[in-house]
């Protein structure tokens, strides 16, 4: 379309049957609006949206050489893909056309005031008009999509995503801060409410997951930097030293055995010891090992290098350096994950590592676990005896004003199967779970916890204990007002296990950050609807899986890994992303940079970048842009626009309505 | 070869402009050889009648000082356009209205009242007021009588161009000049002044536009290096027409917005403050409750005179509407 | 009270929820008055106030600004714009000598077709005792004078 071609507009007014046309007198309007300038044809039809109705549109376009298009009906969010589709068909551009809307704000809403309805849908229709002579070509461009996805976090989450999408046919590369897959699930004995062994559920997908063709493992590794929009993110990745060449290490753990320094295990959480050279667990994919420079003795001192006398094919490297990898991808699944509240800085009056016997649920999994720190014997931590009275207190900072507001989703059942865990343990054991409401919203789970509630050693008790307290002999004591009996119970515990609520894991602040998506109140990731797009986010090409978003248990884990590889792979199948056409355009004879929009973004797409002159000025990435318009709304000079709804044509309806 | 006439003809002004003419230096002799001057009474001895008597469209360039606010400058304005054959709107007055234009916040009667009976150092027991009839000793004498409103030129009579600045800027009034005596004036409309906003000119470094305090100017020695708006500081320099090498924020004083609107721009005030209210406080917007908002937004103690001082009659509003006083 | 005095007000409505609200409104068939004509923007946070201010400036009795409630904001945080544009301007507002109560800014999800209706038939009501803007009229003559 010629820039100053003369400006033919054909208005076209709808009867929707009787929903209009028995409120507007239709045939009126179309009267009036034929005598505003710039209209070529006014006419008014029984049913615009019918084959007929458009036809209408495409026949006028040819014959009257309309260049702009208005349909008065019903809602633009009903019938404007319609109609746009017409126009295109008619030969124009699809964006050169405007609605009215005279039945949902007008006919049916002013249904007993017909001279007033009508006089208000000429109105309406004068306003489209007036936007319609300035409206301009818009387009949707393609991008193309890497077909590559990123997936953070090494979790189950990440793992059953990877999968997903390798098997689909698309390439993945999957980090892990730590040295081996498997997240806090390779923690768990045991699973609810099944009771199957977490590490045989989950090692079978780590080993498929590392060996899959499509799939690159980077464990040990950070994000460092994401730029880029959906279908072309660039990713800098920092694989940190383990000091073990990978390409020699065959993982028969020769160093470990001969290292003679040790530090408390990460993964055991503190409970157990590892090796200044160590494996995550035993089961770690890979099977590499690191060292830890703090707690080895060779970069402490510049002495030892045991392990590197008895490596057997000569992996040792103490000269490793932090290595940067650079990847181009066309969509990333954040699956970072969950860490437990830190209690024992937030709540003090549990005394939680004050007290030796007061652990996590986690802690406890580890004890139970065949291959823990006491192989899978439940002992106290302090003197190594087998505890005959526990109490498990759930909710430990979830559902708390001052602490964590929201509800870990898996604290109640999970403190079920603790307490299943230590009768089968110790059969003569009395197990006390302190509870506030018992949580079992999952599949199985009412049956399970219908189950464990038939035990006779397990009670349960309606409350909270307001302090853990220690006597002179060292015991441990609380008092709990039971709101099932109006009794205060007085337990004297030998291990107390607190089921506490979760927090999104840290790497995921620091991703959030770097992609700039949306952070909800509670840290979690927030996703773009609530019910209708769990998985995406603020950013497009980047989703969701797992607790990364909020508690969920493995299941909801797993489901939301499925559907955020789905999506992945929707969007390499299809193999590129249209833009939006109402982005915000920057004109850059106007724009100084003054740097006032770029902040406004929510979606990080304004950048400010130096000219060859030297000079500021802001750009729009129209792959990351949304359409809001806030930039534009904002911009001090002008310089700012969004296509489709620019000033001028906002002010044009404004000045129509109100003159 | 006969020389170019030039009229510089005052309307509401303080004479700032012309002391900006002076500040050519050297080259305004240049200037002045150059021109037959046909008025100009801050500098040369020529009469009203000496202008009139001249052919309409016979002066080449007229620079019009000042806005219009009585019915002699609106006067003036016409003499000027009758006689202009390219007529300029000379500094933020002629403009925009300009400082003479903030009148537009009170009443005609009210600024009378106000300037002659009310105000504290002003003893006049009869409460006598100018008005614009006066009979002495059977002379009839008359004074000028404000109008309504404070008006910019291009409110009274078509302009051909504009060169904003208070006072306007020496480059670009050697730019107009230059133009005009070599006879390439640009096309009609067109505003000395650059397209884009003072912060282009301005060399301050800009980080982040994001602000949480407002300063008044006496609350802080501002960081001579970054940007006066990041430090809290109100600078209208984002929604300002550039072309004046951001002079004030150079001199670490907070630009005003006397180039007035951006070429892009519809109302330079409505548009600072949609700019600054966006960006107050974005990090804690989300969070906080409507009440707290609006503790952070009323940092902006007065809008009007804020966003407005140079361009009030040339806004969308004009003036403050419904004044009694 | 004017008699026989229709309020003419403007109504900026976000495309995803405060126009959804408002075609709910009528899908529901909840009759409210015929005053408020509607402009769709894709977000709150569009709104420039120079457009509110030439709506009164143009002869608007009203304006009425509408957004997702927030927190629901379809671009996440447009709407929060909106409320701190909209306190500064009717601050402005004030000072031009124009009732601030002439300009209301509403949070309508889109479900709350019932709710616009409301506020559509409160607001008439509140403009209609404020009585017209005579602003406009003013301006013309004003301009008139060239």
């Amino acid at each position: 379309m010629v820039e100053d071609e003369e400006v033919r507009i054909g208005v076209y007014i709808c009867h929707c049957g009787l929903n209009i046309a028995s409120v507007v007198d239709v045939k009126k309007a179309a009267e009036e609006v034929s005598k505003v300038p710039n209209v070529v044809v006014a006419k008014d039809y029984q049913f615009m949206c019918s084959q007929p109705g458009q036809n209408i549109i495409i026949e006028d376009i040819k014959q009257h050489r309309l260049n702009r298009v208005v349909v008065a009906a019903c809602s633009p969010r009903m019938h404007e893909p319609t109609f746009q589709k017409a126009v295109e068909r008619g030969g124009l551009n699809p964006y050169l056309f405007e609605m009215a809307n005279i039945r949902e704000h007008c006919s049916w809403v002013h249904e007993k005031e017909k001279v007033a309805a009508t006089e208000k849908a000429i109105k309406l229709v004068k306003a489209a008009i007036a936007k319609a002579r300035l409206l301009k070509p818009l387009k949707r461009e393609k991008v193309n999509v890497i077909p590559r996805a990123l997936v953070i976090g090494g979790g189950i989450a990440g793992i059953r995503a990877s999968l997903d999408i390798a098997n689909a046919g698309f390439e993945v590369h999957l980090v892990e801060t730590r040295p081996s897959i498997g997240g806090n699930m390779a923690r768990l004995d045991k699973t609810f409410p099944t009771l199957d062994c977490s590490q045989c559920i989950l090692t079978p997908l780590m080993v498929e997951v590392s060996r899959h063709p499509n799939v690159t493992l980077h464990t040990y590794t950070d994000v460092v930097n994401i730029d880029g929009s959906v279908g072309n993110f660039k990713v800098k990745l920092l694989k940190k030293p383990r000091y073990v060449d990978e390409s020699k290490c065959t993982g028969c753990g020769t160093c470990i055995t001969k290292c003679p320094w040790t530090a408390p295990s990460e993964f055991e959480l503190g409970l157990g010891k590892r090796k200044a050279i160590y494996f995550e667990f035993p089961q770690a994919v890979p099977l590499i090992p690191v060292i830890d420079p703090e707690h080895c003795m060779y970069f402490q001192k510049g002495t030892c290098r045991a392990c590197e006398k008895f490596c057997p094919t000569k992996a040792i490297d103490f000269n490793q350096k932090p290595e940067e990898i650079e990847l181009e991808v066309g969509a990333i699944i954040l699956a970072t994950g969950y860490s437990l509240y830190d209690v024992a800085k937030a709540m003090p009056e549990y005394g939680y590592r004050k007290y030796k016997d007061v652990i996590t649920g986690l802690e406890l999994e580890r004890l139970v676990s065949a291959t823990g720190p006491t192989k899978g014997h439940i002992v106290r931590p302090s003197d190594g005896k087998e505890p005959k009275k526990v109490a498990i207190i759930l909710c430990v900072g979830s559902r708390d004003e001052k602490h964590l507001r929201f509800c870990c989703r898996f604290g109640c059942v999970a403190g079920i199967k603790h307490a299943y865990y230590i009768v089968s343990h110790i059969p003569d054991a009395e197990v006390y779970i302190c509870y506030r409401d018992i949580r079992t919203f999952g599949k199985g789970y009412e049956e399970f916890y219908e189950r464990i509630r038939n035990y006779e050693n397990i009670k349960f008790i309606r409350g909270s204990p307001m302090e853990i307290l220690q006597d002179a002999d060292g015991s441990l004591y609380f008092d709990v007002f039971d709101a099932n009996t109006n009794r205060i119970v007085t337990l004297r515990p030998d291990l107390v296990v607190l089921e506490t609520g979760i927090v999104p894991h840290p790497t995921f602040k620091e991703v959030a950050k770097i992609l700039k998506c949306a952070v909800g109140p509670d840290g979690f990731a927030l996703e773009l609807h609530p019910k209708l797009r769990p998985t995406e986010t603020s950013v497009d090409g980047v989703f969701l899986a797992g607790a990364v978003q909020g508690p969920k248990d493995i299941p909801d884990t797993v489901a939301q890994a499925g559907a955020a590889a789905s999506s992945v792979i929707a969007l390499m199948s299809k193999g590129y992303v249209e833009t939006i056409p109402y982005v915000s355009s920057i004109n850059e004879d106007l724009c100084s940079g003054c740097g006032i929009c770029q902040p406004l973004c929510a979606y990080d797409a304004i950048s400010l970048v130096k000219k060859e002159d030297g000079k500021q000025v802001a750009k729009v990435d129209i792959g990351k842009c949304k359409g809001c318009g806030v930039c534009a709304a904002a911009c001090p000079s002008g310089a700012a626009q969004q296509l489709g709804f620019n000033d001028e044509q906002i002010l044009a309806m404004v000045r129509t309505l109100t003159r | 070869m006969n020389k170019p006439r030039l009229a510089i003809i005052p309307g509401a002004n303080c004479a700032g402009c012309d002391y900006s003419l002076l500040d050519l230096g050297e080259k305004v002799i240049e200037v002045l050889m150059a021109v037959d001057i046909a008025y100009w009474p801050t500098a040369a001895d020529l009469k009203l009648e000496d202008l009139e008597k001249l052919p309409d469209g016979s002066i080449d360039l007229v620079l019009f000082e000042g806005a219009v606010n009585n019915d002699e400058t609106e006067e003036m304005a016409k003499l000027a356009r009758r006689k202009a054959k390219n007529l300029i709107a000379f500094g933020a007055c002629a403009c925009f209205g300009g400082i003479p234009g903030l009148a537009n916040v009170a009443s005609k009667d009210g600024i009378l009242r106000k300037a002659y009976i009310k105000s504290l150092s002003t003893v006049n027991q009869q409460g006598t007021i100018p008005c614009k009839l006066t009979r002495l000793d059977g002379i009839e004498l008359t004074i000028p009588e404000f109008l309504e409103s404070v008006k910019s030129l291009d409110q009274v009579v078509n302009v051909d161009y504009y060169l904003p600045g208070c006072p306007p800027p020496l480059k670009l009034v050697a730019e107009a000049l230059t133009a005009a005596l070599s006879g390439k004036l640009p096309p009609k409309g067109t505003v000395f002044g650059s397209m884009k906003s003072v912060c282009d000119d301005c060399k301050r470094i800009r980080e982040d536009k994001k602000i949480t305090e407002i300063k008044r100017y006496h609350q802080l020695i501002p960081d001579p290096e970054r940007c006066l708006f990041e430090q809290g500081i109100i600078c209208m320099g984002p929604a300002t027409r550039g072309g004046c090498d951001a002079v004030c924020p150079t001199v670490n004083v907070p630009c005003r917005g006397c180039m007035g609107p951006t070429p892009g721009s519809q109302d330079q005030g409505a548009r600072m403050l949609s700019a600054l209210s966006s960006v107050i406080g974005l990090e804690v917007e989300t969070g906080v409750s409507d009440e707290e908002v609006r503790k952070l937004i009323l940092q902006v103690k007065d809008p009007l005179g804020t966003f407005y001082r140079y361009s009030l009659p040339k806004s969308i509003m004009r003036r403050v509407w419904g004044v009694r006083e | 009270m004017v008699e026989n005095f229709e309020p003419n007000i403007v109504v900026f409505a976000c495309n995803w929820c405060s126009y959804a609200g408002m075609d709910l409104a009528g899908t529901s068939r909840i009759q409210y008055p015929h005053n408020l004509k509607v402009i769709r923007v894709m977000c709150s946070g569009r709104i420039n106030p120079v457009y509110i201010l030439e709506a009164f400036a143009n002869g608007a009795d009203g304006v009425l600004v509408t957004g997702c409630h927030p927190g629901d904001c379809h671009y996440i945080s447009g709407n929060y714009k909106t409320r701190k544009r909209i306190i500064l301007l009717e601050r402005l507002l004030e000072q031009f000598g124009i009732e601030k109560e002439r300009l209301r800014l509403e949070w309508v999800s889109a479900s709350e077709g019932e709710k616009f209706a409301n506020i559509a038939k409160e607001f008439v009501e509140q403009i209609r005792k404020l009585g017209p803007n005579h602003i406009a009229k003013e301006l013309r003559k004003e301009v008139a004078v060239v």
